[in-house]
C-alpha cells in the first residue's frame, strides 16, 4: 500500500533511479523527454520497479507507455501516492 | 553458495512431487533456499521440503495456484519473507487433459492453456522486476518434447508446451542485458504421475530403450540455474534420450 510522498521524494527516486541506470544526473529534469534522454524501454521497466520498492507504487505497462518526460512520471507517481 | 550467485532464493512450481520436486532437490543441494509450491498436494510437499532441510538445505512447502495471479502475488511474497527475493523460478507446474481435438471440451483446453502457459507467464512477470533489479535471474520453463513435435490427442498440451517455448525465446531476448537467462527443458518420456499410461510401447522407439527420470531432468534445470550457465539464454535443452534426434 502506497503512503503519501512528496513531490521531492518522487523527483530524487526517479532521478536517483535514472542514474544509476546509468543516464546523466544534469540532463534529469522535468522537462526532458524520455526519448531526449535515449530511455529504452527495459529501463523504464526497471524504473517503474525502482518506484515501486522505494515508494510502494505500483506503475503498469499502459502507465508506463503514456509517459514522455521526467515531469510525467513524477506527477504521476505522486497522484498515484496519494490515491 | 558459489561467489558468483548472489543472495537469494529460487522458487518451483508444482514440486510436490516428479520433476518438479526433483528439481526442488537439485537446486537445494546447489545451495538454493527453495520454495516448494503446490495446488494440492500438501503431504507432498511438505515431504519435499522436510528432505531437502534433513539433507542441509533450507526449503518452504508454499500453497498457492499459480493459475490465480493474485495466489501468484501471495507465494512470492510469503517465500520473500522467508528467503528473499526470488532469484531462480522453475515453471515446473503442469497438467494433461487429452482427447482427439473434435471432441476437446473447452474446459479440457483452457485447463491446459492455464496451467502450463498462463501460469508461467504470471510467475514469470512477477519475478523479473526483482531480478532486472539484482542483475541476475534464472527462469527455466519446464516444456516438453510434444510441442515442437506432434502427439495425436494432445493437441492442448502440444500448444502449451510449444506456446511455452516461445514465450521462453521472447522473454529471454527482452531481459538478457540484465543478466537473466530465460531457458526451458523439453523432457521426452519420463515416468511421473503426469505420464502414467502414457503408450507403454513408446520405449522401443526411444534410442536410449528406456524413459528418463525426473533427476535426470532436474539436473539439466540446475544447469541452466546456476551462475555457469550465464551465456545460456533462449534457448532449449531437450532431455529425452534420443528420441528428437
Amino acid at each position: 500500500m502506497p503512503t503519501q510522498v512528496t513531490q521531492d521524494e518522487v523527483r530524487k527516486v526517479i532521478t536517483d533511479g535514472l542514474a544509476e541506470l546509468g543516464y546523466e544526473r544534469g540532463a534529469i529534469v522535468p522537462d526532458a523527454t524520455f526519448e531526449d534522454l535515449d530511455v529504452d524501454s527495459l529501463d523504464l521497466v526497471e524504473l517503474a520497479q525502482i518506484v515501486e520498492e522505494e515508494l510502494g507504487v505500483e506503475l503498469g505497462s499502459a502507465d508506463v507507455a503514456e509517459l514522455r518526460t521526467v515531469g510525467d512520471a513524477i506527477a504521476l507517481v505522486v497522484a498515484r501516492a496519494g490515491s | 553458495m558459489a561467489d558468483a550467485r548472489p543472495q537469494g532464493c529460487a522458487l518451483v512450481t508444482g514440486a510436490a512431487r516428479g520433476i518438479g520436486a526433483a528439481a526442488a532437490r537439485s537446486l537445494a543441494a546447489a545451495g538454493w533456499p527453495v520454495g516448494v509450491n503446490y495446488r494440492a498436494d500438501a503431504d507432498g510437499a511438505s515431504a519435499v521440503a522436510a528432505a531437502i532441510e534433513e539433507a542441509g538445505g533450507q526449503a518452504v512447502a508454499l500453497e498457492g495456484d499459480v493459475r490465480d495471479a493474485r495466489a501468484v502475488d501471495s507465494v512470492f511474497g510469503r517465500l520473500e519473507e522467508r528467503f528473499g527475493r526470488v532469484l531462480v523460478l522453475v515453471n515446473n507446474a503442469g497438467t494433461r487433459a487429452d482427447g482427439l481435438s473434435p471432441q476437446l471440451s473447452d474446459e479440457e483446453w483452457s485447463a491446459v492453456i492455464e496451467t502450463n502457459l498462463s501460469a508461467a507467464f504470471r510467475t514469470t512477470r512477477r519475478a523479473l522486476g526483482p531480478m532486472l533489479r539484482a542483475r541476475f535471474g534464472r527462469i527455466v520453463n519446464v516444456a516438453s518434447v510434444v510441442g515442437p513435435r506432434a502427439n495425436a490427442g494432445q493437441a492442448n498440451y502440444a500448444a502449451s508446451k510449444a506456446g511455452l517455448i516461445g514465450f521462453t525465446r521472447t522473454v529471454a531476448v527482452e531481459v538478457a542485458r540484465r543478466g537473466v537467462t530465460v531457458n526451458a527443458v523439453a523432457p521426452g518420456f519420463v515416468q511421473t504421475r503426469l505420464t502414467e499410461g502414457v503408450g507403454d510401447g513408446l520405449v522401443a522407439a526411444i534410442p536410449a530403450r528406456r524413459t528418463g527420470t525426473p533427476e535426470e531432468v532436474a539436473a539439466c534445470i540446475a544447469f541452466l540455474a546456476s551462475p555457469e550457465a550465464s551465456y545460456v539464454t533462449g534457448a532449449t535443452l531437450t532431455v529425452d534420450g534420443g528420441l528428437s534426434a
